[in-house]
């Protein structure tokens, strides 16, 4: 596209402005090939061999596979995942769509509202499990607040409740996201066509059959992407379960990106902790795949 | 699409859409009031009220308190995130340039490979770069941290600016090279004028990343080197002594301040940072 034809008088100016593109991206080159591709190499070796808190290339086969696919905690951590992932891009979706949809009804002062929804996007994960743990205090957070305020049967103690923990994980995640999501949409229905929902209007079709039959159906890119972005927050969750609850009680709300790492850096068992990494990176693998074949396929019929 | 002609008449829906935005609005503030509210009152006062009680004295000893322990771990991010941000910056918008305007047998290749890099999860590289570093005695250090933020970093940084210049009319790079304009100097006189837009988004998008990263931070710096992330974990998950909520509350305002005021006076690039960032292949 680009590729202006260089006549070719090869002065060496020339000869060094043909090679400085190259020259230019190489260390890049280098860094990715090495630091992305070489590294995840290396970590895949890893896990076949019997590496505990050094590094040892000897190979034990399948071996730390097997023994991840028989520990408990690492079938907590990926059934957590199933649970706080499902719950947390469901929800987000919903209540983003449902605000995006509102806030697009000729709201007054709506830069204001759009700036509030997503400001907690701005806040690293640590600063919003730190909040969530102590509004979710059980004694003293909400409550306590529900209490004084005269629901004197109210009870939330999830954080500590090792069957509801993962709810408060998918509470805060929540929190964070659905304000991106909401933006995300919002940006995509103010590019739908005018003209078609002022047919369906004269059509005497109400507006939330507008929106649920014609608008939202025309946003299905929208809803993909929306889709990638959560999943893979999901899946790399580390930081707000560290801050919230650490894994517990117990091992009860672990993720396996905080499995992969107490077991990697605390427990020494780097074969299982690599094992641990090649799984999530299969799951990555198994939604990027066919997102990115669904994508490239829709720009060919364009 | 906003689809009623003229000015929508203040009816029944109207109120509960407004009502329920606004409501909405107060829930997602609630968290940030209960921090500003908690971290200004006494532990005293933290037993006897409630989550969003006015405090019965601003008492300022839990933002003194939260600075003393997070303080220096506050200047060590800072240390960390400029100049990860801005060599992060400066390499993504020359590999952007070249792959937009200079493409050569492979560089597309090259474009679809870092690609990866958007997704990669870290968890499958930690363990060799914390390897490498080591090697290079670059453990525990806040240069060790600027150098992984700046690799895994490219990916975005390179994305942003080669999907930012692909839409400029490459005539325009043409013409300045049959007048004999060099490489270098058509990105700086040429390219780099318009690229405030993508540079902002660019510069707020890695901000926010480095800033509010944790991972990176707990694994290749422990002690004396690590972010504030980091730091707010440990305060915040120490179960020795009494639960002193207030410090936790005023240390994680002050580790999430920046990256908030940065929203506040730049959210326009902040929203098409994430949106281009991670919508757009």
């Amino acid at each position: 596209m680009s590729s202006v034809a260089v006549f070719s008088k090869a002065s060496p100016f020339d000869a060094l402005q043909r090679w400085l593109p190259k020259l230019v991206l190489a260390p890049s080159m280098l860094i990715v090939l090495v630091g992305f591709y070489g590294y995840i190499i290396w970590t895949f070796v890893l896990s076949f061999t019997n590496s505990s808190f050094m590094p040892s290339y000897k190979w034990v086969g399948l071996q730390q596979y097997i023994r991840l696919m028989d520990n408990d905690r690492w079938w907590v951590a990926s059934k957590n995942l199933a649970v706080f992932g499902g719950m947390f891009i469901g929800i987000s979706l919903v209540l983003g769509v449902f605000l995006a949809v509102l806030l697009d009804q000729r709201i007054r002062k709506e830069g204001f509202i759009r700036t509030v929804y997503l400001y907690p996007m701005a806040l690293s994960m640590i600063v919003t499990g730190t909040a969530w743990k102590w509004l979710l205090n059980p004694g003293l957070g909400l409550d306590k607040m529900l209490r004084d305020w005269g629901w004197e049967g109210f009870r939330l103690d999830w954080l500590v409740d090792q069957d509801r923990v993962v709810y408060c994980l998918v509470i805060a995640a929540v929190w964070q996201a659905s304000g991106f999501v909401m933006a995300m949409f919002l940006a995509g229905l103010r590019g739908v066509d005018q003209s078609i929902i002022r047919a369906a209007q004269v059509d005497g079709a109400s507006l939330p059959t507008i929106y649920l039959r014609i608008v939202l159906p025309s946003l299905r890119p929208v809803f993909f992407s929306a889709f990638m972005i959560l999943a893979h927050i999901a899946i790399k969750s580390f930081d707000l379960v560290a801050a919230m609850t650490a894994g517990g009680p117990g091992y009860s709300s672990d993720l396996p990106a905080m499995f992969m790492y107490s077991f990697t850096f605390s427990r020494g068992q780097m074969g299982i902790g690599s094992a641990s990494a090649m799984m999530m990176l299969g799951a990555i693998l198994a939604i990027l795949v066919p997102y990115l074949y669904s994508e490239l396929r829709g720009k060919r019929h364009e | 699409m906003s689809n009623q002609l003229g000015k929508p008449a203040l009816s029944f829906s109207r109120i509960a859409i407004y009502a329920t935005l606004l409501l909405a609005a107060a829930i997602y503030l609630i968290p940030l009031v209960v921090m500003l509210l908690t971290s200004f009152k006494s532990p005293e006062d933290i037993r006897t009220g409630n989550l969003l009680s006015w405090p019965q004295v601003i008492d300022g000893i839990g933002w003194i308190k939260a600075w003393d322990v997070v303080g220096g771990y506050f200047w060590n991010s800072v240390k960390i995130t400029v100049p990860a941000v801005l060599i992060s910056t400066f390499i993504g918008a020359m590999n952007g340039y070249v792959l937009s305007m200079w493409r050569f047998r492979g560089s597309q290749l090259f474009f679809g490979l870092l690609l990866f890099g958007c997704f990669l999860p870290f968890q499958t590289v930690l363990l060799p770069a914390s390897f490498t570093l080591g090697k290079f005695g670059l453990a525990n250090t806040t240069t060790g941290l600027v150098l992984v933020h700046v690799v895994y970093g490219l990916a975005f940084t390179t994305l942003f600016f080669r999907n930012y210049y692909v839409s400029i009319p490459d005539a325009l790079v043409k013409a300045a090279r049959l007048d004999g304009a060099g490489f270098f100097t058509i990105f700086w006189k040429i390219l780099l004028p318009m690229s405030i837009p993508i540079v902002m988004v660019c510069l707020i998008w890695q901000f926010t990343q480095i800033w509010n990263d944790f991972l990176f931070g707990v694994v290749f710096a422990s002690g004396d080197a690590q972010p504030i992330t980091v730091a707010l974990n440990n305060l915040v998950n120490t179960s020795t002594g009494a639960k002193e909520y207030n410090v936790d509350m005023a240390a994680a305002m002050i580790a999430g301040l920046p990256t908030l005021l940065v929203y506040i006076f730049a959210g326009k690039y902040f929203l098409r940072g994430l949106t281009s960032g991670a919508v757009k292949g």
